[in-house]
């Protein structure tokens, strides 16, 4: 594959996969599982409201909670992301010699791990709550993938487009500012909707730091009642639910932009 | 003709520019003097984009000076930016912006890089977009303009920055035939204006019309330089003669 080729592919982490308007598989697919998962739940609670419907009441704040982490990270990232991409293009060896470090020693060090190392690590300088210590945890992982989406989307934009801005007398600023930048933002928005996803999927896993996020709710739901296979049956149809609605909006927002083009 | 008595745009002398083991530029010299029109002609790998785009210094020279408007691009003292907003170029993929307007894409760096005001810089834009006929064109985006609309759009973006030199870069080349000729229109009606030019291009009638002198490079060197006359009707050196038994 020719290098040109190459990089105008930026596919990144594993968020959802995107229904397109063309493959009319994939949408019917998505169209099963959306609708298949609040038929099961519906069913579930109109046959055997004990348990489900007790589950079903005592997860909502566990939602609220996987939304607040989800959101804070990803928009903690997205800043990161841009600081960390800009320093990976960057001449000025110090920066860039910084940015490359962060995206290399986080990229190798499992999330699980980095949460509990951050939640502990900042324990020990000051007292945060367990949701800010779990939300910088998540951003600064994703801040690094995002780096590498950011990096590549400044990248996707063609070279001409530099070049006429250089031309016109703009120093390397104003070229980023007024024309590679807001050009960057259309090709990198799918992407982080893609980062999106798999970050709300990844922030089940803080809640093994005392965040009472909807897995956690439903751990501790199960633990009291002994209905472990309900309670995780339900979770998780929650969780597909919320992930698939997510893709469906990341997939027509992905379209506009692609028209817009 | 009475030219070294005027001032010099550009004085390029003795450049070099290498690409690992292959030499673009093997000492290259050439002065482009106030007012003049210069035609850079030869085949494709000759290095005539390389010498236009080293002007502006969109690519970088390993040996040699170059100096434009009094101004030596490799004096650390000198602003590349200052030297470049004297210095308008076209691309041969145009390059609009695509993301912003007509207007905006000749507005954009008469803001930003000259500071003026914005209905200033419209005022301006709209006047050159009169001059290269689209003017009804000024709210659309460049995706929606032909080429030969573009390249129009894209020249007079150059020209809102009132250059004092233009660089052509092989303009009318990824245009389809019939958009040629608009373009090559917008060209010539530039030059009987006094604007200094130096025009990469396979477009010989465009030289033979408008050509103050012909430049003919070939493997990285000058090898044929003279008024279009002596160039079309009586080269001197061998390749000189081949190319234009192949091109005409």
């Amino acid at each position: 594959m020719s290098t040109e080729a190459k990089k105008q592919i930026i596919d990144v982490g594993d968020g959802a996969a995107i229904p397109r308007k063309s493959d009319r598989g994939l949408f019917t697919a998505w169209r099963i599982a959306f609708f298949g998962a609040i038929g099961t739940i519906a069913y579930l609670v109109w046959s055997k409201p004990d348990p489900y419907l007790n589950i079903i009441k005592f997860v909502p704040d566990g939602i609220a909670v996987t939304f607040q982490v989800t959101l804070g990270a990803i928009l903690l990232a997205i800043v990161i992301g841009l600081i960390t991409g800009l320093g990976r293009i960057s001449k000025n060896r110090f920066f860039n010699g910084v940015a490359s470090l962060y995206v290399e020693v986080i990229r190798g060090i499992p999330l699980l791990v980095q949460i509990f190392y951050i939640y502990y690590a900042l324990g020990t300088i000051v007292k945060v709550p367990a949701i800010l210590s779990a939300i910088i945890a998540m951003a600064v992982c994703y801040g690094a993938y995002m780096g590498e989406v950011v990096r590549a989307g400044i990248e996707s934009i063609a070279k001409g487009q530099r070049e006429a801005a250089l031309s016109l007398g703009m120093n390397g600023r104003q070229t980023m500012i007024h024309v590679i930048l807001p050009q960057a933002v259309k090709v990198i928005l799918p992407p982080v909707g893609n980062e999106f996803i798999a970050l709300l999927k990844d922030s089940s896993l803080v809640s093994i730091i005392a965040v009472a996020d909807l897995l956690r709710r439903g751990r501790e739901y199960a633990s009291e009642s002994f209905t472990y296979f309900e309670t995780y049956t339900v979770i998780a149809l929650i969780y597909l639910i919320i992930t698939l609605f997510f893709s469906k909006i990341i997939g027509v927002m992905e379209e506009r932009v692609s028209v817009n083009k | 003709m009475s030219t070294n008595s005027r001032r010099k745009m550009v004085e390029a002398k003795e450049i070099i520019k290498v690409y690992g083991s292959f030499r673009a530029l093997d000492r290259v010299s050439l002065d482009i003097y106030d007012g003049e029109k210069v035609v850079i002609i030869g085949p494709s790998g000759s290095g005539k984009s390389t010498l236009l785009r080293s002007i502006n210094r969109l690519e970088e020279i390993d040996r040699g000076t170059i100096v434009v408007d009094g101004m030596d691009l490799y004096d650390p003292k000198t602003d590349i930016t200052k030297v470049r907003e004297e210095v308008g170029m076209v691309f041969q993929s145009f390059n609009l912006f695509p993301h912003k307007t007509v207007l905006e894409n000749l507005t954009l760096a008469q803001i930003v890089v000259r500071k003026r005001s914005k209905q200033e810089a419209e005022e301006k834009a709209m006047m050159l977009l009169e001059r290269v006929g689209l003017a009804a064109k000024a709210k659309s985006y460049p995706g929606k303009l032909s080429g030969g609309q573009q390249q129009r759009v894209a020249i007079a973006r150059s020209l809102a920055m009132d250059p004092k030199l233009m660089l052509f870069d092989e303009p009318t080349s990824a245009l389809d035939p019939e958009m040629i000729g608009e373009v090559l229109d917008v060209m010539k009606d530039l030059a009987k204006d006094g604007m200094t030019m130096a025009v990469v291009t396979h477009e010989m009638g465009f030289a033979r019309e408008v050509a103050d002198r012909v430049i003919f490079m070939d493997a990285g060197r000058i090898v044929e330089e003279g008024t279009p006359e002596h160039f079309f009707t009586a080269p001197t050196h061998e390749r000189a003669k081949l190319f234009l038994s192949q091109i005409l």
